[in-house]
């Protein structure tokens, strides 16, 4: 007989589609977190550094990152990034790129407001003991905003995985990509195949994100908690 | 004749409008104590954190073992080694451990073998009885302990001139003697010493000369006794007889047998 | 750069612009109701209402637009309701952007010290008089900076609606160059579009974190 909505998941090699568009989901996001966190701390100590023209350059990135849609971000890098670097780069290659900036971005900002969040007193008894400016980041200023640093990047990690379903537009295989083409294949058998799909894809959506949030949520609290208590 | 380990010459700043030292100078003979006094706002804390360059000045000079220094971050950071401060907040690093706090700088800047550095360390922690909290976090200890070891800190890196700014003005009563002896032990022990304080017992019992600080220009420069028992400026009396414990004659409305 | 290219599709960038500039204003305006109306209810602890609130904001905080917006637009024909293009931007737009909203107006509600509704009941005001003289005005205020945050946000979303063919100015760009290449001059016109809205918005934003003070770090 006619197989019912939800039974579309699991025929043939539906679900396995599903879940390696969300692998790809996945590993876009790891790889443009694991490039863009570091490279957002550098940033973010460098832009503690008193240094107007630092100041601007970094304020300007900031700000177009802050200003331009993501999706009108992956744009710009799908169209521009090949041209410039004189060679094919595949939608997924582009997507890590354009990611990865954007996270430096926002991790820069989060890094240097905690540095500079460090109380003075304790900066100051590190420069009378004659330590660097390198040094007082690296062991005064960095281990004491560690706490703060934590949930605001578990926070931009979420975002950015939530962002990735943008990569459909850009022709990349996604979760919600794949979806499309279940759907699209299957239409006219299971009408009620598109309520099932995209309710699953909204659950798994959901599921990763959640436990993140929450977690996030927790860490911040404590760390409130570790400064005021 | 002690030859000056430091010599102030007409030290100026302001901000903005407001001109905080004026015209400062003295000198800091080798193994003297210096005791930096003087009513709130006299700029006694600004005068002594430009001689580390935690404060900058706008005119003036200071030389430190005989070679003039150059107003750079860079320059002060050298001098740091030599110069050790210790602030009115006792605050350690609170990530690391009180033997950590203590090893960080001899090593990682003086670049000293760790074990001589902890040896050295140990004698230090045991002379002011805090040997036995080498491996507790500054949240564990209390203020007077905290600030015994800021001293310890500041002294692992064996400076030749020690800064001492308000140490005991955010101690519980009963601590401050604690601190306070360690200062008077430091002094005996012939450390050069500049001590900006409220506490006039200590004062008197460890000052080499007072610098008497009223609105940013030394009024005075007098050896310690005397500036005591006889001060030269009226300001100066003025300031000792605020700061003398009240007696009954002096303020019979605040005894027990005013209505 | 070829700015006849720009010239000629001025006009029509500047319909998309419009779109844009509708769509945002009707969801921020929604969502900001929405929001306020879950804040006072979880800041009252009204029973049911409490759950519901509490639910709906961690549903839609943690499920992306363009998911929520394929649901709308393709699964709710197949039970029978169909939305056009544009009233499931809006209607998606109003429900994310309310639980955002939701949860920044929580935030600005939680800052008022709790002494200000105990008195206010000591002296007998009913909840309504309670929330509009007192919980309001001040939590509005505190929440001011978050919420300009989330108008930000908001704005920028609007850019998924390019997915189910609603004529803003992402879907404007896209057009244009699948027909004509001119590739830099059309995404320079869609960056431009996305600036004039957000660069007085993100100053403004500034402004009053500045102002207001509520920044991430406990200040």
């Amino acid at each position: 007989m006619e197989l019912s909505g939800i039974e579309v998941l699991f025929a043939g090699s539906n679900f396995s589609r599903l879940m390696g568009g969300l692998a790809v989901s996945v590993r876009v996001s790891a790889l443009a977190l694991l490039i863009g966190i570091p490279a957002g701390v550098i940033l973010g100590a460098l832009w503690t550094l008193p240094s107007r023209a630092i100041d601007l350059v970094l304020r300007l990135y900031l700000e177009f990152f802050r200003i331009i849609p993501t999706l009108v971000l992956l744009f710009l890098a799908y169209y521009i990034l090949p041209r410039e670097l004189g060679f094919r780069v595949d939608g997924e290659t582009v997507a890590v790129f354009a990611f990865a900036l954007w996270i430096a971005a926002e991790m820069s900002d989060i890094v240097r407001g905690a540095l500079i969040s460090v109380p003075v007193v304790q900066v100051e008894g590190a420069r009378a003991l004659a330590l660097g400016r390198l040094q007082q980041l690296r062991y005064v200023q960095l281990p004491q905003s560690v706490n703060l640093i934590m949930p605001a990047t578990i926070n931009l990690a979420t975002r950015v995985i939530k962002t990735t379903s943008l990569l459909l537009l850009i022709s990349v295989l996604d979760v919600v990509n794949v979806g499309q083409q279940i759907m699209e294949a299957n239409r006219d058998r299971y009408p009620d195949a598109a309520l099932w799909v995209y309710s699953f894809i909204f659950v798994l959506y959901f599921l990763a994100c959640y436990p993140l949030a929450a977690a996030a949520n927790r860490l911040e609290i404590r760390a409130k908690e570790r400064i005021h208590g | 004749m002690a030859e000056s380990l430091l010599s102030v010459r007409n030290l100026t700043k302001s901000y903005g409008e407001r001109t905080v030292l004026n015209d400062v100078s003295f000198d800091v003979p080798a193994g003297s104590v210096q005791v930096l006094l003087g009513p709130s706002g006299s700029g006694k804390s600004t005068a002594i954190r430009c001689l580390n360059g935690l404060e900058t000045f706008q005119s003036g000079n200071i030389v430190f073992g005989g070679k003039p220094v150059v107003q750079t971050e860079k320059a002060w950071q050298q001098l740091r080694t030599r110069i050790g401060m210790v602030f009115q907040s006792y605050d350690l690093f609170p990530n690391l451990t009180v033997a950590e706090n203590i090893r960080l700088a001899p090593v990682k800047v003086q670049k000293r073998g760790r074990e001589e550095v902890d040896a050295h360390a140990d004698e230090l922690l045991t002379q002011v009885g805090m040997f036995d909290y080498r491996d507790k976090y500054p949240r564990q200890l209390s203020g007077g302990q905290k600030q015994r070891v800021a001293i310890v800190r500041a002294l692992a890196m064996k400076p030749d001139l020690m800064l001492f700014d308000e140490v005991t003005a955010s101690l519980d009563p009963e601590m401050v003697r604690g601190v306070l002896e360690i200062l008077l032990g430091l002094a005996r022990g012939n450390m050069t010493m500049i001590v900006v304080t409220h506490e006039m017992e200590f004062a008197r019992r460890v000052a080499d000369t007072v610098l008497f600080l009223d609105g940013g220009k030394i009024l005075e420069a007098t050896p310690g006794e005397e500036f005591f028992n006889r001060p030269r400026s009226d300001r100066a009396r003025r300031f000792l007889d605020s700061m003398a414990p009240l007696s009954e004659q002096e303020a019979p409305h605040l005894t027990a047998e005013s209505a | 750069m070829d700015f006849s290219v720009i010239q000629q599709s001025l006009p029509l960038f500047a319909n998309a612009f419009m779109t844009t500039l509708w769509l945002s204003v009707v969801g921020i305006t929604l969502a900001a109701v929405i929001g306020i109306l879950c804040a006072l209810v979880r800041y009252f602890e009204i029973p049911v209402g409490e759950r519901i609130a509490g639910a709906y904001e961690e549903l839609f905080r943690n499920t992306p637009l363009l998911i929520q917006l394929f649901f709308l637009y393709y699964a709710l024909p197949t039970l029978g309701i169909t939305l056009s293009a544009y009233s499931c931007a809006i209607v998606g737009l109003a429900l994310l952007g309310g639980a955002y909203m939701a949860g920044a107006f929580r935030g600005g509600f939680g800052g008022i010290p709790r002494i200000q509704t105990e008195s206010a009941r000591a002296l007998g005001l009913t909840k309504v008089q309670n929330a509009r003289f007192v919980v309001l005005p001040q939590g509005l205020t505190l929440s001011i900076a978050p919420f300009a945050a989330n108008a930000i946000f908001l704005v920028k979303e609007t850019s998924i609606f390019t997915a189910i063919a609603v004529p803003e100015l992402t879907n404007e760009a896209r057009d244009l160059i699948g027909m004509y290449y001119h590739t830099d001059e059309y995404l320079l016109m869609l960056v431009i579009g996305y600036a004039i809205i957000l660069v007085p918005l993100s100053i403004g934003l500034t402004f009053l974190e500045r102002r207001f003070r509520s920044g991430a770090f406990g200040n």
